[in-house]
């Protein structure tokens, strides 16, 4: 059903078993924001691998999850799962008035497109009272699954958090494998003749990128579970930023890719906060060598070295 | 000899025990200290290293060491991201064994880091942050918030500078929450103490970087204050810009640090009018710390907020040495109540007390920024106008909503 090819399916089967496994290692807290960041690059990548599209304003999707999902577990009182899933929801309807906006050009104006209007997203959850300015949603409660199952200990939330990105993982490969993504593809490679074929490609582009945005949306409304605050950081331009960095550290166009980025990513920012500065001169250097040294990304790289898809 | 079971497991355990109790007597338990706060950032100033190295001193001035205490400190940057901070605050709490949370500027991070505190029952002693909710309807047993809030700073200028002559006001305000509260809390106090607002103008934030038609109209409204409602380097531009339009009227700035003013020079910053809760060259004992710290790092002065990391460090090693550390450690809010009971006392902040919703007490003082000329020595910048006194100068108990205090 998820038409993994052998590599593929290898590589899942590893993914599936770190996930099991790190949490006895590492700590938990750092995984779910590792995982929730994997799904955002994920959701990311699914437009900029699969439909050539940059987005240069997934943080409006992000954050505007995250808040969605923060104020409504924390007013509202809604179960995590009712949460997330408002958190996509919201993610799904900006996304398609961005989308129906931004897919009438290319290139540089459709970055441009989004990021005009994930700055607006910004101006007005800085104005806005219910996201609380710049000291955002605080103290959110992390409300129970299914409004029973306790969600309180940073194991069981974990638990929560790997089957919400595997779910997403899943869908976005799903997505990639299906008719519908083939012909994405063909758009990617020349949309010119995808039109000829008798493809209403804006029509292609416009779901692929509600898709992506509600994804985005699920991976910030579930970041806002995990840490119970739901900020501006989420919606800053430099989250858009982060995103791209991450995607194409791990590799654009490849399924794994991002999942790897993200890791790399959340390390470097966790395990180098004790070093101040060095975490965004690190950032940037790693940025700089991927794009001289091996542009691909680390999965791209390793994909084209085997000779294998992944 | 033969071995028996008996014999082996007895030797066992003598062993094993005499293994595992030697350390335990050799050690007391370590009282570990984490500094969160900004080291890349904007708030690198405010905070960054020199938080830490205040916090050292407390530390190597109480004699921690000769009263049994084996304390430690760890620092990380949280990069103005509040998740980044509430991540690195639980990874501390729950794996690497800090105790007490330090520090944190940026309001966003502290109340993410206050609620971490609370969760998992340490302390937050948080001296860089501004929000008065803070101590207000986000108050928790285990937080105490020392140096300055929002509060004190929009009284303390607005209040004192109107009784000395500053009777009507114009202000530039920041177009975000921060910025209105500011603005807002300020007006009340003008208007408390006889004084009248005369209009303000919003500017948009963040991104805006020339003031000149905000400045014009302050300029043309004719009052005798400017008041800046707003933080960091938009401070700095406006305060700039204003002298380069040679703008008579007096310039209060509602949140200025002394490295701003460092950063500004006096040429510029000159007149500007400021609150704050410490000032290094204040007194004899304020003195005597500033040069302790001169002894481990000679280039910079501690501004209020620093020193609000000395003085909360020293409270708490106090409290400590008296609980015992194991006591100590035991419960964050346990520790805090004592600290609360316990009355003040340091080199940075004089005498004073913590109230029972986390507001740590201390006088609040009206600076001017001398002139080039007055100025004598290097970081010579502040001279005294007017003294708020401890009782006065913090918002009052009942008005903060905390729900910890029982009316």
């Amino acid at each position: 059903m998820f038409a993994f090819t052998r590599a593929q399916a290898i590589a899942f089967a590893v993914m599936v078993a770190l996930i099991l496994v790190a949490p006895t290692v590492l700590y938990p807290v750092f995984l779910m924001k590792v995982l929730c960041f994997a799904l955002f690059a994920c959701a990311f990548n699914l437009l900029i691998g699969y439909v050539g599209l940059l987005s240069f304003g997934h943080a409006a999707f992000f954050g505007m999850g995250s808040y969605i999902a923060a104020w409504t577990a924390k007013n509202w009182g809604l179960s995590s799962e009712l949460a997330i899933l408002a958190g996509g929801g919201v993610g799904a309807i900006l996304g398609v008035v961005t989308g129906w906006l931004a897919i009438r050009r290319q290139g540089i104006y459709f970055a441009m497109i989004t990021l005009a209007l994930s700055q607006m997203v910004y101006f007005f959850c800085v104005e806005a009272s219910f996201t609380g300015g710049e000291d955002g949603i605080q103290q959110v409660p992390r409300s129970p699954l299914f409004g029973v199952i306790p969600m309180q200990s940073d194991m069981s939330l974990y638990w929560l958090v790997a089957v919400v990105f595997l779910a997403g993982f899943l869908l976005i490969h799903r997505i990639i494998h299906s008719p519908f993504g083939q012909v994405l593809k063909a758009i990617r490679e020349n949309e010119p003749r995808a039109t000829s074929l008798g493809y209403r490609t804006d029509t292609y582009k416009l779901v692929a990128f509600v898709l992506s945005a509600a994804l985005a949306g699920v991976a910030g409304a579930t970041k806002s579970q995990v840490f119970g605050i739901a900020t501006l950081t989420d919606v800053h331009w430099s989250m858009s930023g982060e995103v791209v960095l991450m995607t194409l550290l791990g590799g654009i166009g490849t399924v794994f890719g991002p999942v790897l980025g993200a890791l790399v990513f959340g390390s470097l920012e966790t395990y180098l906060a004790q070093f101040g500065d060095w975490v965004t001169v690190t950032q940037g250097a790693i940025f700089v060598a991927c794009v001289l040294a091996f542009r691909r990304g680390l999965i791209g790289e390793l994909a084209g070295r085997l000779g294998l898809t992944l | 000899m033969p071995l028996t079971r008996r014999a082996l497991i007895g030797s066992a355990t003598a062993a094993a025990a005499a293994l595992s109790g030697r350390p335990a007597r050799a050690q007391a338990p370590v009282l570990k200290i984490g500094v969160l706060t900004d080291l890349s950032g904007p708030y690198k100033d405010i905070g960054g290293p020199l938080s830490a190295d205040c916090a050292r001193l407390a530390a190597a001035d109480f004699g921690a060491a000769a009263k049994g205490l084996n304390v430690q400190f760890v620092s990380a940057d949280h990069q103005n991201k509040p998740d980044v901070g509430a991540g690195i605050a639980r990874q501390w709490f729950d794996r690497d064994g800090v105790d007490v949370i330090l520090d944190v500027p940026n309001s966003g991070v502290s109340l993410a880091v206050s609620g971490v505190a609370k969760e998992k029952n340490k302390i937050f002693l948080v001296s860089n942050a501004a929000s008065s909710d803070l101590t207000g309807k986000a108050c928790n047993p285990n937080t105490i918030h020392w140096t300055y809030d929002t509060w004190m700073l929009a009284h303390g200028t607005g209040a004192a500078l109107v009784r000395s002559g500053g009777t009507t006001w114009y202000f530039i305000t920041a177009d975000y929450a921060f910025g209105h509260a500011l603005q807002r809390d300020t007006t009340q106090f003008v208007n408390a103490a006889g004084g009248k607002v005369l209009g303000a103008t919003k500017y948009p934030f963040p991104g805006t970087n020339d003031f000149s038609s905000f400045l014009l109209q302050a300029q043309a409204s004719g009052a005798k204050v400017v008041g800046f409602a707003n933080a960091g380097a938009d401070t700095v531009n406006s305060i700039k810009q204003a002298k380069e339009f040679g703008i008579k009227q007096t310039l209060a700035g509602l949140l200025v640090f002394i490295s701003d003013v460092h950063g500004m020079g006096l040429p510029v910053a000159q007149g500007l009018v400021l609150s704050a809760t410490f000032y290094w060259d204040l007194n004899d004992r304020t003195r005597a710390f500033s040069e302790r710290l001169r002894a481990k790092v000679p280039s910079v002065r501690a501004g209020m907020g620093h020193a609000g990391n000395y003085s909360s460090t020293l409270h708490y090693l106090k409290v400590a040495a008296e609980m015992g550390a194991a006591q100590a450690k035991a419960s964050g809010a346990a520790t805090v109540a004592r600290m609360k009971a316990m009355p003040t006392d340091d080199d940075a902040f004089g005498k004073g007390s913590v109230r029972e919703d986390g507001r740590a007490l201390h006088p609040c003082y009206l600076f001017q920024v001398k002139t080039p000329d007055e100025s004598k020595k290097p970081w010579d910048y502040y001279k005294l106008l007017a003294t708020i006194p401890a009782d006065e100068a913090f918002r009052p108990l009942k008005d903060g909503g905390c729900p910890l205090v029982k009316s």
